[in-house]
């Protein structure tokens, strides 16, 4: 799968009522630390078909960065049954990731 | 067996590779988060020579692409320790164990934490190292900086414009940042001086709200704040090295303008070495010399 840009009005359908857990990644343009973590992402999108993973980007969506509090990105947030299990602010390398996503 | 290890892959490491690759050795880097370093968090380089105007992300991305073309191997491994069989060198990772001719060290340095309890759990909840990163999850609120160099200085002004108030904690009476920023935040009605005054205590739940002063006279004071921006200076990722590396009384790896450490053969280059200036035109140069230096060791 390829990581999937969520909004507001997709939120619901994306996450809450997601039957694979979600990671979902809080992210701005102007935010380099989050560009670096995009392509680590993609990969892991493309090869965990476990784990579905959104990208938000909090300057579009404010409601849902204030929503999970989020006050620094890259911020990754794991969503299970909608509820957070796990997050992670910063970068954070792939095999870091991994164990974070946990398989 | 590799003719040269580089250990970090900020703009020292990648340099250095740069010149290996173009002295048409074999050259591995060892980067334990990401390629580019520190400097992919501005948005916006200055003093680059005839390349202005330019974000860290492009420039670290340029600088990876350019070291790719050459060939340069790059493996995303933290090096954890180094060990010195002076004509056989080997460096250990998180995965593995490789060997070498010569070593070139590029760790750079990382954000000084106040190294109070729950600094870490509260990153991203309230306590951030990266004021043009994060202040604007902060409008209108109240926060704090600490600090009295020019980092704290530049980001209390940054901030004066988004929130409602800024605190300016530092142990001292006097900065030792630019005296004209000094000057502007004086005009500022939202910036509250907090002098001779140390961060003792960090008050939260599961949020920052609040921290805890202490003065040099001993008083203590409580600040409601639900941010605080650190920025009281760097530390230099040496610590693997230290067993065998010399490093000054703050860390840094002891060596002049030749990159050269105590050990023959392992070089240092960037902002983990002892310098005055810690920037991107002098970590790059480094990383030309400290690869000169190794291909000239090799054949030496
Ligand atoms: C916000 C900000 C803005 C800046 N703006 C400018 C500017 O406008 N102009 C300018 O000239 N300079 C600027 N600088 C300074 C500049 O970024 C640094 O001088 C430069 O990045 C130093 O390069 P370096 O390669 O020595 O170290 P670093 O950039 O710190 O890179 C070191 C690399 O080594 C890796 N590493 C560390 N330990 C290990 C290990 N054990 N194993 C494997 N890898 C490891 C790190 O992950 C990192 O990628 C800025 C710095 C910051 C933080």
């Amino acid at each position: 799968m390829e990581v999937i840009t969520v909004t507001k009005d997709t939120f619901d359908e994306e996450v809450m009522k997601s039957s694979t857990p979600v990671l979902i990644d809080f992210n701005a343009d102007w935010c380099g630390p989050c560009r670096m973590l995009r392509p680590i992402l993609d990969e892991v999108a493309s090869s965990n078909d476990k784990v579905k993973v959104v990208s938000i980007n909090i300057d579009d969506e404010d409601e849902l960065a204030d929503k999970y509090e989020v006050s620094s990105i890259p911020c990754l947030v794991l969503i299970k049954d909608g509820k957070e299990v796990n997050r992670n602010v910063g970068l954070i390398a792939k095999e870091q990731l991994e164990s974070f996503i946990g398989e | 067996m590799y003719d040269i290890i580089i250990i970090g892959a900020g703009p020292a490491g990648l340099t250095a590779a740069i010149y290996g690759k173009r002295a048409l050795k074999k050259v591995l880097v060892l980067e334990a988060l990401s390629y580019g370093g520190q400097i992919i968090n501005t948005l916006d380089i200055e003093n680059y020579p005839a390349a202005a105007h330019i974000s860290g992300f492009d420039f670290a991305t340029n600088l990876y692409n350019q070291a790719k073309e050459l060939g340069t191997e790059i493996k995303f491994e933290k090096v954890t320790n180094i060990i010195d069989n002076d004509d056989i060198k080997k460096v250990v990772t998180s995965k593995g164990e490789y060997e070498t001719k010569t070593i070139i060290i590029a760790t750079g340095a990382d954000n000084r934490k106040l190294g109070l309890e729950n600094e870490d759990k509260l990153i991203g909840k309230g306590i951030s190292y990266c004021a043009t990163c994060d202040g604007n999850f902060f409008k209108g609120k109240d926060v704090a900086v600490v600090g009295g160099g020019n980092t704290a200085l530049e980001d209390t002004l940054y901030l004066t414009d988004l929130v409602n108030k800024v605190y300016l904690i530092h142990r001292r009476d006097e900065f030792r940042g630019d005296p004209t920023i000094v000057e502007k935040l004086k005009e500022k009605d939202n910036v509250e001086f907090v002098y001779n005054s140390n961060v003792t205590k960090l008050i939260s739940n599961d949020k920052l709200e609040g921290v805890e002063v202490t003065n040099k006279d001993g008083s203590t004071k409580e600040l409601s704040v639900s941010g605080l921006f650190v920025a009281i200076g760097k530390v230099p990722e040496n610590e693997n090295f230290k067993e065998i590396i010399n490093l000054d009384e703050s860390g840094y790896i002891i060596a002049g303008e030749d990159c050269h450490t105590n050990r023959e053969g392992i070089f240092v280059a960037g902002d983990n070495r002892v310098k005055e200036l810690r920037q991107l035109v002098t970590a790059t140069s480094d990383g030309a010399i400290a690869a000169t230096e190794a291909v000239k060791y090799i054949n030496k």
